[in-house]
Parts: C-alpha cells; sequence; structure tokens
C-alpha cells in the first residue's frame, strides 16, 4: 500500500492528457457550431423566400371595405332612400379584465335586454377572444351619448358605427323601392354563383325586394381594400394601402313623389293599386299598392310577431298589387277590342246594334246580360265604348272569335311581363286556346270568347300591365317597357337612360285608332260617358274606360247587389285613362278591389292623379314641360 | 516562459486585479449586443433595458470578486458548496415555491433563491475536486464515484421539474470526467447505458408538458396554433430575416409580437430576423471566440483542478449557446435554456458570470499554483 501512496504525480503527462482532451472537445465545438450555422444558412438564405412570405402572411392582412351603397332619389330630386349611420356596442373580450361584470354593468347602464346579453355570450363562446362581439345592436342616441361619458370605464368597449338604409318616406314607397336586409345564406350562395362573393366581403345588406333588388348592381359599388399590418392580437397597426372602395351610384327614379304620394291618399281606404306611366317614354310616374308596410321594419331584421302579422294579414299588404295584382281588366279593355276589330274589319264607325239588355246565341238557353238591364238601344262603337255597352262586346267578340283576340291583346303586352324594373311582376292570364288545353286540358268553346269580350272570363290583368296597354293604344301602337329607373345621379344630374321599347303593333288604318281614342274621350267628356262625373269639370281634356269586374258569378236571372254579398265578393272597381287628350302626357290605371264600380270608385282615384298631376304646384311639368306651359 | 512572461509584463495591471483581458471583451461586447437585442425584443422599452443594465452590472461585480479569490480556496470550499447545494435541492422539494408549474425556488424572505443555479457551479467544482486528488486519468471505480456526485443532484432538479438545467449540470459534470482522461471503452458504455436511459426517462420522470415539447419538436406544424406555436413563428422570424436582416428595430415578427419570449427564450430569434445570416454568424464567432479563451485558460492552468474546473465551465458556457440557438432555429427541442450574456434575466447570468469569476481567477494565477 504504502509505494502506491507517494506515487508522484506526472504533471507534465496530465497536462498532454487534458491538452489532447480540450483539442477533442473544441473540434466538437466546431463542429456542433457549424451544424447550427449550416442549418442557420438553410433557413435564412435557402428557405429565405418561403419564410419572407410566411412572415408577411403573419403581419399582412387585407381588409376588405364595404362601399356606400347609391341614393334613391325621384325625379325631382327628393331623396327616397338614404343611409344613416347606426352605432351598435361592441367588446373584444380579451380586453376586458371581468367580462361579466362589465356585461351586466352595461346592460345595467344601458338598459340591454337579458335576451341580448344572452345572445351576446353565444357569440362570446363561438369567437376568438381578440374579435369584436356586439352586445347591442342600434343604439339610441341617447344610449350613445350614456355610454361616451362613462366609455373610460369601460376598456376594450367601443361603439362601432355603420351606414344603413332608411327609407324616409316609409309605407309610400315600399312596393317601389322594396328594402335592404341583412346577407342571407340564400343571397350568399346567388353571390357565390354570381362570382360577387369578393365584391360583398365587407357588405352587410343586400337589396330584397324592388328597386333596391333589381338595381342591386347599380347601387352597390365596388368593394375597396385596406392592406393593414396586425400584431398577432389582429389589431391592426398600421394601414399600409388603401384601395377605396367605389361608391354604388345614385340613381334617379322616373317616380314623382307628389303623384305617389296622392296615390297612396287615394287608395287610404282600400285595397288596390294605382300606376301612373309617362305617356311619352313609359317612365313609371307613380306606382302604388295598398295596403303597403314599412320596409324600415325590414332593414334592421323585422320581428317574427310583426313579420307574421303581414303574412297573415288579409289585406295581404306584401303583395305589390300594382305588378302582381291579377284582376279581371273588364270593360277598361274594351277600346282594344274595339280597335281589333276596326282593324280587321269586324265592325265599323257606323255599324250598330241594337242592345236589348241580354246577348243570345242561337239555340242556347245561356243568357249574357249587360250591365244596363234593360240595354242601350241602338249603338255603334263610339257609344259601345262611351257607355260601355256589354251586349255590342259580346257580339263583336264572339264574331272575332278568340286566336284574332289573343293574337291581338298579346301585342298589347297582355299575357307577359311588362319588362317593368321589379323581379316581382305577374304576367296575368291572357285566354288562349292554348292556355285553356294547358291549364285545364279542355278545348276552347265558342262561349268561352263572349265573357272575354267584356275583359272578363279567365282573362287578368295588372294594372301596369293595363297602363303599358293604354300607353300603347294613345301611342298609336308604338310600345314602351314601362321603367321606374330614370337614370344615374351624377354632380346634381340626372343623366337620363334611353326608353326601353317594344316591337310596335301594326297599323291597318290610323284612322281607327282615332275612333277609339275619340270614345275613350267620350268616356270621360260626353254626355253619357261612364266617367264624365269625374271627368266633366275637369281643366284639362283626357280620354278614359272605366270597368267593373264582376267577382263571382251571378245566378242566371239574379241581380247584382252590393249589399247582399260578402265585402271581398263585391266587384273591383277598374279605371284606366290618359291626358291631355290631344298630346297624352300621363296614363293611369287604377284598380280599387271590391270597392264598386269603376266609374264611382276607380275614376275619381285617377282625376286625383290627373289633378294633381296638371296642378300649377307640379314640379315634374315645371321641370320638363315647361315650354308647352308658355304656349297654353 | 519568455513567452509567458511577455504576456504578464503586457497584461500587468489587469493580472495583477485578476482580470483576463480579451475574456472581458468578449463578455462586454456580447453584454452591449445583448442590450441592444432587448431594447428591440421588448418593444423599445428603455425601462427594461436598465434593469438589465444593472443585472449585467451586478453579475460583474460577482465575477470579478470570484476573481479575487485564489483557486485553492474554491478547491477546499468545493466538498462544503456541493453538499450545501444538494441539501438545498432537497429543501426546495419539500417547501419550495412553485412557479410556472414547478418548484425551483426557496422563499428566504427577502429574496428568492433558485438553488439549483449554485449547483451549476458546485458540480463541476465537486467533480474536478474529487477527480483531482488523484492522478489523472480517474480509475473506473473512481468514475462510478463520480458520475453518482453527477447524477444526484440531476435528478433532484430533474424531479422539480427543471429538465433544461438538470441536463446543464449533468453535462458540467460529465465535462469534468471527459477533460480527465475518462477511457473511450467506458464512454462508449456510458453512452449506451444513456440511450437505454432514455425510454425511462420518457415514461417515469418526464411530465406532460415536457414531453409535448418533444412531441411538437418533432412536428411543430402538427400544432401550429398550440405547442407548435412558438417554434414556427420562431422559424419563420429567423428564417425572413434572411442574409441581411431586417435591420434593428424593424423585425415584424417580433416588433409585431408573433413571437413568444422575445427577450428572454427566445431573443436569438430576434437577433437573427433583425441582424440576418451575417449577424449570426458573427454572433457565433463571438461565442466560439469566448469558449476558446476558456479552454486557452484551462489549457494553461497548472493544476489538475483548475485546469478540469475551468474547462468544464467553458464547455458547460459552450452548452448553454448550442441549446439555446438549436431549440430556437428547431433542431432541439424547446426546453427553457437562456442564450447567456443576451437573454433578459437575472439568476442565470450572475452564476454564469460566477463561472467566468473563476475562469480569471484561474487565468491569474499560474505561477502562484505552479508552485503549489
Amino acid at each position: 500500500m504504502a509505494p502506491k501512496r507517494v506515487v508522484i504525480r506526472d504533471h507534465s503527462a496530465e497536462a498532454n492528457l487534458f491538452a489532447r482532451r480540450a483539442l477533442i472537445a473544441m473540434i466538437v465545438i466546431t463542429m456542433m457550431a457549424g451544424a447550427l450555422l449550416f442549418n442557420l444558412y438553410h433557413l435564412q438564405v435557402t428557405r429565405y423566400d418561403d419564410y419572407q412570405t410566411r412572415s408577411n402572411g403573419n403581419r399582412i392582412k387585407v381588409l376588405p371595405v364595404a362601399p356606400n351603397r347609391g341614393l334613391i332619389y325621384d325625379r325631382n330630386g327628393v331623396l327616397l332612400a338614404e343611409n344613416r349611420p347606426v352605432f351598435s356596442l361592441q367588446i373584444v373580450p380579451n380586453e376586458v379584465k371581468d367580462l361579466k361584470a362589465t356585461v351586466s354593468e352595461l346592460a345595467q347602464l344601458l338598459s340591454i335586454s337579458e335576451t341580448d346579453v344572452e345572445d351576446f355570450y353565444k357569440d362570446y363562446r363561438r369567437q376568438r377572444r381578440f374579435k369584436p362581439v356586439t352586445l347591442l345592436n342600434r343604439l339610441s342616441k341617447e344610449n350613445v351619448a350614456l355610454f361616451s361619458a362613462q366609455q373610460h370605464r369601460f376598456p376594450g368597449v367601443s361603439i362601432e358605427a355603420r351606414l344603413t338604409r332608411h327609407y324616409p318616406f316609409a309605407d309610400t314607397f315600399t312596393h317601389v323601392l322594396g328594402y335592404v336586409a341583412k346577407i342571407n345564406q340564400k343571397d350568399l350562395k346567388k353571390l357565390q354563383e354570381a362570382g360577387q362573393e369578393a365584391n360583398y366581403a365587407a357588405t352587410y345588406d343586400i337589396g330584397k325586394l324592388g328597386i333596391e333588388k333589381y338595381h342591386e348592381s347599380i347601387l352597390h359599388g365596388q368593394v375597396g381594400s385596406q392592406e393593414v399590418e396586425v400584431n398577432n392580437q389582429g389589431r391592426i397597426i398600421r394601414t399600409l394601402n388603401f384601395v377605396p372602395p367605389v361608391p354604388g351610384k345614385d340613381i334617379t327614379l322616373n317616380i314623382d313623389i307628389q303623384l305617389q304620394q296622392v296615390a297612396q291618399q287615394a287608395l287610404e281606404d282600400n285595397r288596390g293599386a294605382v300606376v301612373v306611366l309617362d305617356a311619352r317614354d313609359g317612365g313609371v310616374l307613380a306606382l302604388y299598392s295598398n295596403p303597403a308596410y314599412d320596409p324600415n321594419l325590414f332593414v334592421h331584421g323585422i320581428s317574427s310577431k310583426n313579420y307574421r302579422g303581414l303574412l297573415n294579414s288579409l289585406d295581404k299588404p306584401l303583395i305589390n298589387r300594382a305588378t302582381q295584382g291579377q284582376y279581371p281588366p273588364a270593360s277598361t279593355v274594351k277600346p282594344h277590342l274595339a280597335l281589333l276589330g276596326l282593324e280587321k274589319n269586324y265592325t265599323r264607325l257606323n255599324n250598330t246594334i241594337f242592345d236589348r239588355g241580354v246577348f243570345q246565341l242561337k239555340n242556347v238557353s245561356h243568357k249574357w246580360r249587360d250591365w244596363l238591364s234593360w240595354g242601350h238601344g241602338h249603338v255603334n262603337v263610339t257609344t259601345a265604348i262611351e257607355v260601355s255597352c256589354d251586349t255590342y262586346f259580346y257580339d263583336l267578340a264572339y264574331r272575332m272569335g278568340i286566336d284574332e283576340i289573343s293574337g291581338y291583346m298579346a301585342q298589347f303586352g297582355f299575357g307577359e311581363y311588362s319588362g317593368l324594373d321589379l323581379y316581382e311582376e305577374s304576367s296575368a292570364i291572357l285566354p288562349s286556346r292554348g292556355w285553356k288545353r294547358a291549364r285545364m286540358n279542355e278545348p276552347w268553346y265558342m262561349g268561352d270568347t263572349i265573357v272575354v269580350g267584356i275583359g272578363q272570363g279567365p282573362w287578368t290583368a295588372t294594372p301596369v300591365q293595363l297602363a303599358s296597354s293604354v300607353t300603347a293604344l294613345v301611342n298609336h301602337g308604338k310600345r314602351f317597357v314601362p321603367q321606374i329607373y330614370r337614370g344615374i345621379y351624377q354632380e346634381g344630374q340626372t343623366i337620363v337612360a334611353e326608353p326601353k321599347t317594344r316591337t310596335p303593333i301594326e297599323i291597318n288604318d290610323v284612322t281607327n285608332w282615332h275612333i277609339v281614342l275619340d270614345a275613350m274621350y267620350g268616356v270621360n267628356h260626353r254626355e253619357k260617358g261612364t266617367a264624365r262625373k269625374s271627368f266633366s269639370d275637369a281643366p284639362y281634356v283626357s280620354g278614359g274606360k272605366t270597368g267593373t269586374a264582376q267577382l263571382v258569378s251571378i245566378a242566371q236571372g239574379e241581380k247584382y247587389d252590393a249589399e247582399k254579398l260578402d265585402e271581398r265578393h263585391r266587384d273591383n272597381a277598374m279605371y284606366v285613362g290618359f291626358a291631355p287628350y290631344d298630346d297624352p302626357e300621363i296614363v293611369v290605371a287604377v284598380a280599387v278591389e271590391n270597392a264598386g264600380s269603376g266609374s264611382a270608385e276607380a275614376g275619381p282615384v285617377a282625376r286625383l292623379i290627373m289633378d294633381q298631376y296638371f296642378s300649377t304646384d307640379n314640379l315634374t311639368i315645371a321641370q320638363t314641360t315647361s315650354e308647352e306651359n308658355h304656349e297654353l | 516562459m519568455s513567452s509567458e512572461k511577455l504576456d504578464s509584463r503586457n497584461q500587468s495591471f489587469l493580472y495583477k486585479i485578476h482580470v483576463d483581458g480579451p475574456l472581458l471583451l468578449g463578455l462586454l461586447t456580447l453584454m452591449i449586443v445583448g442590450l441592444f437585442t432587448i431594447y428591440s425584443a421588448g418593444g423599445q422599452d428603455w425601462a427594461l433595458v436598465q434593469r438589465q443594465i444593472i443585472r449585467l452590472g451586478v453579475a460583474t461585480a460577482v465575477m470579478l470578486a470570484l476573481a479575487q479569490v485564489s483557486p485553492t480556496v474554491f478547491r477546499r470550499l468545493s466538498v462544503y458548496i456541493y453538499i450545501t447545494g444538494i441539501l438545498l435541492l432537497i429543501a426546495v422539494l419539500l417547501v419550495g415555491v412553485t412557479g410556472k408549474g414547478a418548484q425551483r425556488w426557496l422563499d428566504l424572505g427577502f429574496f428568492r433563491f433558485q438553488p439549483s443555479e449554485l449547483l451549476k457551479l458546485a458540480v463541476p467544482m465537486m467533480i474536478a475536486w474529487y477527480i483531482a486528488r488523484k492522478n489523472l486519468p480517474p480509475r473506473t471505480l473512481n468514475v462510478f464515484a463520480a458520475l453518482i456526485l453527477v447524477l444526484t443532484p440531476t435528478l433532484l432538479i430533474a424531479k422539480q421539474p427543471d429538465l433544461g438545467t438538470s441536463l446543464l449540470i449533468a453535462s458540467s459534470g460529465i465535462f469534468a470526467i471527459f477533460l480527465a482522461g475518462l477511457r473511450w471503452k467506458l464512454l462508449s458504455m456510458f453512452a449506451i447505458a444513456l440511450s437505454a436511459f432514455t425510454p425511462i426517462l420518457w415514461f417515469f420522470l418526464m411530465k406532460d408538458y415536457q414531453k409535448q415539447r418533444v412531441l411538437t419538436f418533432m412536428n411543430p406544424e402538427s400544432d401550429p396554433l398550440g405547442s407548435g406555436y412558438h417554434i414556427i413563428q420562431s422559424k419563420i422570424a429567423i428564417g425572413s430575416g434572411g442574409m441581411e436582416g431586417k435591420g434593428w428595430l424593424q423585425g415584424t415578427q417580433s416588433q409585431l409580437e408573433f413571437l413568444p419570449e422575445r427577450h428572454t427564450d427566445f431573443i436569438f430569434s430576434v437577433f437573427s430576423e433583425e441582424f440576418g445570416f451575417l449577424g449570426v454568424v458573427l454572433l457565433v464567432a463571438l461565442y466560439l471566440f469566448i469558449v476558446s479563451r476558456g479552454m486557452l485558460i484551462a489549457f494553461r492552468a497548472q493544476e489538475a483542478y483548475s485546469k478540469l474546473l475551468a474547462g468544464s465551465i467553458t464547455l458547460t458556457f459552450f452548452v448553454y449557446v448550442f441549446v439555446n440557438m438549436g431549440m430556437v432555429s428547431g433542431i432541439l427541442p424547446v426546453v427553457g435554456v437562456p442564450l447567456p450574456l443576451v437573454s433578459y434575466g437575472g439568476t442565470s447570468m450572475v452564476t454564469l458570470m460566477a463561472g467566468f469569476g473563476i475562469l480569471m481567477s484561474v487565468a491569474t494565477r499560474r505561477k502562484l499554483l505552479s508552485r503549489e
């Protein structure tokens, strides 16, 4: 043991051993450092582009910016649809220390309902913590002020403003303008199909009905974008690039607000519709359907209770009667039928028949009655229109046959869409052999034609079709497509769009057209005219035709007695008219449901509208026909 | 001998105050780089930089103070420091303060103390003392005894759990044994034993969050928003720095807070993003310079204890650098190891500088020791 203990340390050997080991260590260290640098070179140089892209992807977000929706004006420059700011209260959850306390405090301060709070928590659980969640929509001005004063107490809570549609005239224009509302799944699908999804990335509302829907592409505009740098919380640090959205174009309608308002007042207590067209270009000066409703209800999401109320109402306010109401045209189409008879030589100006109050076919027991049970006596085409003689037209229609009638009436636009710029339109029914075969799988009987002669039977027309057909009549066959849209409004001026036209109706002898129009003059102004009570004292010269549409068949030999009938089975009152007679400017079509006779109920409505049109305070006249006024 | 005389004459003043000039220069440069990077990573928070400056000052003071102590004193104290350290570790496990899911701290009333930091120096000191008592290379039996001295604190710290520190401590002890001339046959045996130990580590010693870190390391893209997020964002930061970097204060990954732990463990990502590959090469070169200087000091030391201690401290310092850079650049799993002298933070920096104090003590007492 002893010798081992006195072994002398060999310091140089130990130093050599250590030096070798240290050298190995240094070599290993150098290799490890090399490996580090090799990997870092790979990251920073070889794969630089990849990581550069990912770094930018991290920090740069492109946010869509919604364009402002175009405004809508009437032809006089009155604003019909505007954009107003609405305020919503939003919370960014991860910026709030005690969310529960904050929410309950806010609920108390702004008296937020429990359901709103529940909805908030529902949204809150679904979203990421750094994204704002809406607590309260549509804050009142008082609440905005109340919150603003207390805002310092609520970090992470803010008021966001966005523009939303407002219709200042509420129900007056519902059936023209329609409304916008929140984009839903169905809209989204349509936008995807149209490749418009990106353009609507920031848009909240979309046109759902009326002009708002039909001219959506003009009104919406182009989405803009904001390239922003965001931090890891998604919070915007700065804007790198801003491509402003292209706002939707402002548009002007052909609608004249005064005429529209008169139409609304005139129909106040009735279900019905009024359509007023500009005889010179087919522009829609007024289009009103009663009852209407407030479109603003829909903009912010209508409550289901309110919606059910509208949907289930017997008065059917959701239906646009002016374009979807299918009314038997009744006697309002007698001028058209008379024209056909004259043009195709089934009758002449001085051909007369003797009306005993009934029309009968040989060997048929059925009696077709005139509205005047004792008959009109001797009538020619002019008197037949003036007094609205049914027998004359039973006879004429019977002789012309259904093919002749449906062929010619189709040229006036019956049985087809008017082409009006509203999607809510019905083509109504123009009876024909083909129609009856398709609809009822029955042949057309000769007898079926007889009631068609007085615009009854299966024949229906919408008020806009009626107005459009009369426009064709007063323009001697020249046809316009009714248009609500007048043009784009720019820098205080409307760039008026070209009127749309359709294939004109062939003229055989223009005298025939004059005969018919003269008879319509007689309806309003001659001694026996059915609308003379409404128009004889008018300060302008006009033409027109009344109609009374029978809704339930009256048993043979029985008399129509309004008092006995259920209110909703009473006759519809119809009227079409135009003025001034010499150079027509406006065409009016009126339908009043279950009101009674056209002469008593529909004529006065048209009179009110024409009076408004020719009154001195009419903006439209002052604007468009000032020169003519001077000549008068 | 003549070169040594020349050396000592040139550095006479620094030598007298027991400071190694080149090492001090390297450390100060590193600190300045660190301060600039912290300023950028901390969102240009001057207060943060000030606090770091104070820490660096304290740490440097500790270094200079320890440099004044003779290696002989360290050698004599080795055993006592080691035993104290082990007792403190046991105390931590019994009454320690829990922080971030691990018991690492002892609350001494006026300040919190992390005994594992003490062990970072105590273990190499103990091993160096133990091995240097006998001739080098150590005999097999002594190697096993030394391994037990290493593994005891390693396992105690792993139990806290603090995997990063326990690995650093284990490596510091093993480095001392390796430098003492551990035979290659034994070394390869240990390597085999270690790989056999890995499953035990995985199934019995590692906590879930540690396993998760390793799993995430294997495939960070598997959980891009969860635990893989850190690694992915770090790699994006480094990679997008490119050759020349985005420029100081211009790193979008760090300035926009996509990077986690920006001014602490992941500060190297910020540095790489802003200074690019060129900056990275210079930084690695600076670390290699410090390591080389440390190894030179160990080489020049006259006595086995000093050689082993200085060598072990230097190599462990490099392990810090390697593990940190490796984890932020995605070639090592994320273990909480800071980038030495650059990362923001206190305790570990003081320990590191204390280690450099010992190095300086060794560097400036060669003649004294040779006489002993």
